[in-house]
């Protein structure tokens, strides 16, 4: 399995994953997705016709046929998207399919010929990294090399044309040829890369690397390393499964592994993550069910006009509602020395009684708030205070406190418990 | 009077209908221009024609006297904020940077020289502070700010700005006003894309009055008038935008590009 073919076909894998992946960062921050999609279909007859015409086992007539029927496809969509008032979504699938079909066609012709076997044909369409040859592998290799090298240099003018191409025409840069250069490079990508996942698959090598970079990082150059190293885990992993099992396609392994790399960065991304807003909602929750307990408390004291304190089963009836989670949060209460219990059952510490005191203070202050500058009546405050309470941070509160000239009561006639100090 | 901008019998259309017919005005140097006019009027179609975003079907403008591409690196341009997506992956300090961006140095690594006029120009907008902060986390007058220190660092002596007041915070507007005023005292001409008759008189010393054909333009003294203002807001005329959908609806091409009435040869 380690020997040297092997090897050099596992490092001409990983660079033309990360290059492909690196030349598609751009379209997809652009949201355009799909063209890369269209363009590796529209490929297929062009390298079928360069397999006719020419001498089909050659890299350069396959490169020379991808590049044509590339741009073709290309400049195809963007004419059909100025020309006509058809969607750009539609121009893209109308090139695509009808691309696509005709490459089909031409390949069936090819395969009844008999020529198509020997020449692996069939390899176009889902990728066979072990089939390339070792003349193949040094040219796309090369070509892989030079692509990084294209994006190295035209980084500024592709930065500026993907987030602002007013600015870039703006200020002279040469739009047209900056487009023409990215085209190039996004078929050269493509037709690099369809010789690892095919041409059905090329869509993924483009787009999902940077989608799941995208989830780790807000930096553009962070994002273009972070996609060919995810591209290239893909290619590593893909390569070495479908090495290992008989009569596996290389193409679909590799990008499995790479949904897995885009699925898993959704889940556990930070901050925008699945699994980090799950945790931010319970720690809301969390927030909430604390805050309102030592309200409760506070509540009871202010009424009593002394401290005072309340069982489980109180605390329970009081809130109307089953408490789901009392006990914890009580726990918790506890630990941080909010809350003692006590024989006749809890009670607020001098801590907790300043973090209740906050939280009333926050609802009726928000309430006077809704009356005074939203004209809201004073029944119907109430539900919208319980949420804000939980929400309004010390500068707001500050805020609301300068703007409503430091208020005593709140509108309904309760004073608004400021810390003594 | 030193003339900035001049704009010769401009007919410009969007999908091929007619947005702005036959203007045709001069802008002073060293002054804080408006143009102004209701939603619809042209006012931004009238500033990416003279940027060279958008190609008029008859006229020509030109900046201090000349076509566009001879005095670019003078000209800045600030679009709307709107017109991006601020989730691009970059930080302040990267679009700030991008004002620094030629045609010469489109292939070379930014300089300590670009970094040094780009941290002053966050100066100038009080966003010094925020230079590493993602662009997505900014607030819509922070966004605002970067722009404006984007084209500051451009370091241009006119500069175009589309709808720079639209959505910032009063914090924002003074920031920017303040500014506008030193650049006019340095000797800069500012031209502002603005919708708010509210605030117009009190920002601008010199106003265009535009819907989709110009109503008036000159110093505000004279512009401002209750007749104009009438004639401006008071709805499109109806030969007008009937013709204007008739053209579009036809596809009937309007005068040659070519034909440019009085142009200097050469």
């Amino acid at each position: 399995m380690f020997d040297p073919v092997f090897i050099k076909v596992l490092f001409g894998t990983l660079l033309l994953a990360s290059s492909s992946a690196v030349v598609g960062a751009f379209s997809f921050l652009k949201g355009e997705s799909l063209v890369g999609d269209a363009i590796a279909h529209a490929l297929l007859p062009g390298v079928v016709l360069a397999f006719i015409l020419g001498d089909g086992r050659h890299p350069g007539y396959f490169i020379i046929g991808a590049l044509i029927a590339g741009l073709i496809a290309h400049y195809g969509i963007a004419f059909i998207e100025q020309r006509t008032k058809l969607k750009s979504d539609t121009a893209v699938s109308l090139v695509l399919s009808t691309f696509f079909g005709f490459g089909i066609l031409l390949m069936s012709y090819v395969q009844r010929t008999g020529q198509g076997q020997q020449a692996g044909l069939e390899r176009f369409l889902l990728g066979k990294a072990a089939a390339i040859t070792m003349m193949d592998l040094y040219v796309f290799t090369g070509l892989a090399l030079l692509l990084l090298l294209g994006v190295a240099l035209f980084y500024k003018g592709f930065q500026l044309m993907t987030f602002n191409e007013d600015f870039a025409a703006a200020i002279g840069l040469p739009t047209g040829g900056i487009r023409f250069a990215f085209t190039v490079l996004t078929v050269l990508a493509v037709t690099v890369g369809i010789q690892t996942v095919g041409v059905v698959l090329m869509a993924a090598l483009l787009i999902t690397p940077s989608a799941a970079a995208r989830s780790w990082t807000s930096s553009l150059s962070r994002m273009l390393l972070l996609a060919a190293l995810f591209a290239s885990a893909a290619a590593l992993g893909g390569t070495f499964i479908s090495a290992a099992l008989p009569k596996m396609p290389t193409g679909p392994w590799i990008v499995l592994v790479l949904g897995f790399f885009g699925f898993s960065s959704l889940i556990l991304a930070p901050e925008k993550g699945w699994l980090a807003r799950r945790r931010r909602a319970a720690s809301n929750r969390n927030k909430t069910q604390r805050e309102n307990l030592l309200k409760l408390l506070y509540g009871a004291e202010e009424r009593a006009g002394e401290p005072v304190a309340m069982t489980a089963g109180a605390i329970v009836d009081a809130r109307e509602q089953h408490y789901e989670g009392l006990t914890k949060t009580l726990r918790n209460l506890k630990k941080e020395f909010l809350v003692v219990e006590r024989p006749d059952g809890f009670a607020l510490t001098d801590l907790g009684r300043s973090e209740g005191r906050r939280v009333v203070r926050l609802h009726r202050l928000w309430e006077l708030y809704l009356t005074e500058r939203l004209g809201m009546a004073a029944d119907h405050i109430h539900p919208q205070a319980e949420t804000m309470e939980h929400v309004i941070t010390p500068e707001i509160e500050a805020l609301i406190v300068k703007e409503l000239g430091n208020p005593e009561v709140d509108p309904h006639q309760s004073p608004i418990p400021y810390e003594e100090d | 009077m030193e003339k900035s901008i001049e704009v010769h019998n401009l007919t410009v259309s969007y999908h091929s209908k007619p947005v702005l017919w036959d203007v045709d005005f001069e802008l002073p140097k060293g002054k804080i221009i408006g143009i102004v006019g209701p939603n619809g009027s042209g006012k931004t179609t009238m500033l990416k024609t003279v940027m060279g975003l958008m190609k008029p079907d008859s006229g020509y403008t030109e900046i201090f006297g000349q076509p566009l591409d001879k005095v670019r690196e003078r000209v800045s341009y600030v679009p709307q904020r709107e017109s991006v997506d601020w989730d691009f992956p970059a930080d302040v300090m990267d679009v700030v940077l991008m004002g620094r961006y030629r045609k010469n140095n489109l292939f070379k690594r930014i300089t300590k020289e670009d970094r040094r006029i780009a941290t002053e120009a966050l100066e100038k907008v009080n966003l010094l502070e925020f230079a590493d902060r993602q662009i997505s986390q900014l607030s819509g007058g922070q966004q605002q700010r970067v722009f404006i220190a984007r084209s500051l660092a451009q370091q241009a002596d006119i500069y175009l700005m589309d709808e720079p007041f639209v959505g910032v915070d009063a914090a924002t507007e003074d920031a920017i006003l303040k500014l506008l005023r030193d650049m006019k005292n340095e000797g800069k001409t500012v031209v502002i894309v603005h919708h708010d008759l509210q605030t117009a008189n009190e920002y601008f010393d010199w106003i265009v009055l535009l819907n989709t054909r110009l109503v008036a333009a000159g110093p505000k003294e004279q512009v401002f008038t209750k007749e104009l203002l009438q004639e401006a807001y008071g709805g499109r005329l109806t030969v007008l935008s009937k013709l204007g959908d008739l053209i579009s609806d036809t596809e009937f091409p309007l005068r040659e590009p070519d034909f440019k009435e009085d142009q200097p040869q050469g």
